[in-house]
């Protein structure tokens, strides 16, 4: 079955949804909001929070009537574990992934082949926006199985038509070996593992930019600060544009950075992007940061309504030199359960990094460790050092000062700064570690 | 004639084992060490090592990841005696020569003083002047 592309030189994978004006995706928007809302009356879940609340589907009647819709939690769809939320008839689901649930249970997320065919499409869209043709190959590095970053890229990566490998995660020569053998493209990574990839490269004698047909590189799954991209670029000497999804949404797909690379447009015709206060959870006006709420406006098996993300982050804008007008997010701050509080002070891991990319002297890997001495809480931050650029102590010490100093301005307190030997930290091949809480009582 | 002799400094984690997988790599690459020392804080340490090929050394621990530079030090001999040790050290910090660094080893009878200074040019005058007896490279064929 051949699915129809549009010419290589388009610069848009489905141009009318691409290029709406704002008129017409808050008209598309309501209309599909009123068919999700309708169907999720098919859920028992939903069902009984719209008597609980009084609610009929007939009373959404604008886009502003989502507000009176209550929120749904991760812990909702624990409860409802494992399918409780389905607005179809299971015999209608053709896949189910699932999350593993380290904190409690885990969470399903059912699809129908519909379902599956709408997020490849959301996929492929993302993939050609950022260039890619059908002649290009795509090397998927990202883990398969449960984890939605895997089959995700896979199908997107097929629907647009583009030799796909599906490398998986972990093995870094041989993934090397694919890259220049069967002449990779393009590649998807988490960020810190395309870091290692790059040290394996230098240790095999491999350049980048002279041995590999490498032009763009897709990095998201785990959060990286503006800093942390740029050095992935000079490293491979590629675009790297950052990619959002999450499993209860459907995977990769919901969001994307297109060639500006100024914000990642959030498909207005797939989902309603709400940013509220995690306190108050009343809205945020543009271009404060806040929680991202999401609501599915397509999705059959399971679509959720005013879905809590409890990922932070902020609306850039709504227009876009790209041609685009769907909404524009700023890349993820942190979540709002990555925070920690520290002595009472709120500190996220991404404004730890910010300040280690700084540090030329430094590799990018990087460890955060709490730990409670005599009923006071104390940082470690451990780091790798990237080259041995002098073999005095009294200069080591000076660097381990300098970016103690340079954290204190940031997060208001003194960690303890611990330098290690390049490669000494644990580098996962999924999602990065970079927090480990040992503290006694927790906050 | 060279003055000066390759040490390689590598840069060790404070913990048991790291120091093995150094070791390891000298010994795969059949090179052998002449001399060696540690330095170590609380959080690291700095290994440093004259062996017998230092550069093949340098670029097989740069193969592996390791962190490690070629530095250049000074080695002096002096007669294995007390007090020819105090003689070189006061000569230097006469003429304000700072040492970084400092450690010895016995070789061929001899001991072998090996230092960094802030300033080796002005290191190899006070050494040129006092007559002391300069290493270098050739001296440590094995
Ligand atoms: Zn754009």
């Amino acid at each position: 079955m051949k699915k129809i592309l549009p010419n290589d030189n388009n610069p848009f994978f489905d141009e009318k949804m691409e290029t709406m004006t704002r008129a017409q995706i808050e008209a598309l928007q309501l209309e599909r909001l009123q068919a999700t809302v309708q169907h999720c009356m098919n859920s028992p879940f939903y069902r009984k929070r719209f008597e609980e609340a009084g609610l009929k589907p007939e009373d959404i009647k604008t886009l502003d009537d989502i507000r009176r819709i209550p929120f749904t939690t991760k812990q909702d769809l624990r409860d409802t574990y494992p399918f409780g939320m389905a607005s179809v008839p299971l015999r209608e689901c053709t896949r189910l992934h699932s999350s593993s649930g380290t904190t409690g249970t885990p969470t399903v997320i059912l699809h129908t082949q519909k379902d599956l065919e709408e997020w490849a499409a959301q996929v492929a869209r993302n993939l050609w926006m950022v260039g890619l043709r059908p002649d290009d190959v795509f090397q998927n590095s990202s883990g398969y199985g449960m984890f939605t970053g895997g089959l995700g890229f896979q199908y997107g990566a097929e629907r647009l038509g583009m030799l796909t490998i599906p490398a998986a995660a972990g093995n870094s020569i041989r993934q090397i070996k694919f890259i220049t053998d069967f002449g990779t493209t393009a590649l998807h990574a988490v960020p810190s593992y395309v870091t290692r990839l790059y040290e394996v490269m230098q240790s095999m004698g491999v350049d980048p930019r002279r041995d590999t047909k490498l032009k763009v590189l897709a990095i998201g799954a785990e959060p990286h600060s503006e800093e942390q991209r740029r050095r992935i670029e000079e490293m491979m000497g590629v675009k790297a544009y950052n990619s959002f999804g999450m499993s209860e949404m459907c995977g990769p797909g919901v969001g994307f950075e297109c060639q500006e690379q100024n914000g990642l447009h959030f498909w207005e015709d797939y989902y309603i992007v709400e940013i509220v206060d995690p306190e108050t959870l009343e809205p945020v006006p543009d271009g404060e940061v806040g929680e991202l709420v999401l609501t599915s406006l397509c999705r059959e098996a399971m679509p959720l309504l005013r879905y809590r993300t409890r990922d932070l982050t902020r609306v850039l804008g709504r227009t876009c030199p790209c041609g685009r007008n769907h909404v524009r997010i700023d890349r993820m701050r942190g979540r709002s359960d990555d925070m920690m509080v520290l002595r009472g002070v709120n500190i996220f891991p991404i404004q730890i990094e910010k300040i280690l990319m700084t540090f030329p002297e430094l590799a990018s890997n990087y460890l955060i460790t709490l730990t409670t001495d005599e009923d006071n809480d104390n940082m470690t931050v451990e780091v790798e050092l990237e080259e041995l650029f002098t073999d005095d102590y009294r200069r080591l010490q000076n660097l381990t000062n300098r970016i103690q100093r340079a954290l204190k301005d940031e997060i208001l307190l003194t960690p303890h700064v611990k330098l290690l030997p390049k490669g000494s930290l644990p580098v996962s091949e999924g999602k990065a570690v970079r927090v480990v809480d040992k503290r006694t009582v927790y906050q | 004639m060279k003055n000066t002799l390759k040490q390689l400094s590598i840069f060790i984690e404070n913990k048991s084992g790291t120091l093995i997988k150094v070791l390891e790599l000298f010994s795969k690459a059949k090179i052998q060490i002449i001399a060696s020392t540690i330095a170590d804080t609380q959080d690291y340490g700095i290994y440093r090592v004259l062996c017998s090929a230092p550069c093949e050394a340098y670029t097989i621990l740069k193969e592996h990841g390791i962190n490690v530079q070629l530095t250049d030090v000074l080695a002096i001999a002096i007669e294995d005696e007390p007090g020819h040790a105090a003689l070189a050290i006061s000569a230097l910090s006469q003429a304000e020569v700072n040492i970084l660094y400092m450690y010895s080893f016995l070789w061929k009878g001899r001991g072998v003083l090996v230092m960094r200074t802030d300033e080796s040019d002005k290191a190899l005058e006070v050494i040129a002047e006092n007559d002391m007896d300069l290493l270098n490279e050739d001296n440590f064929i094995i």
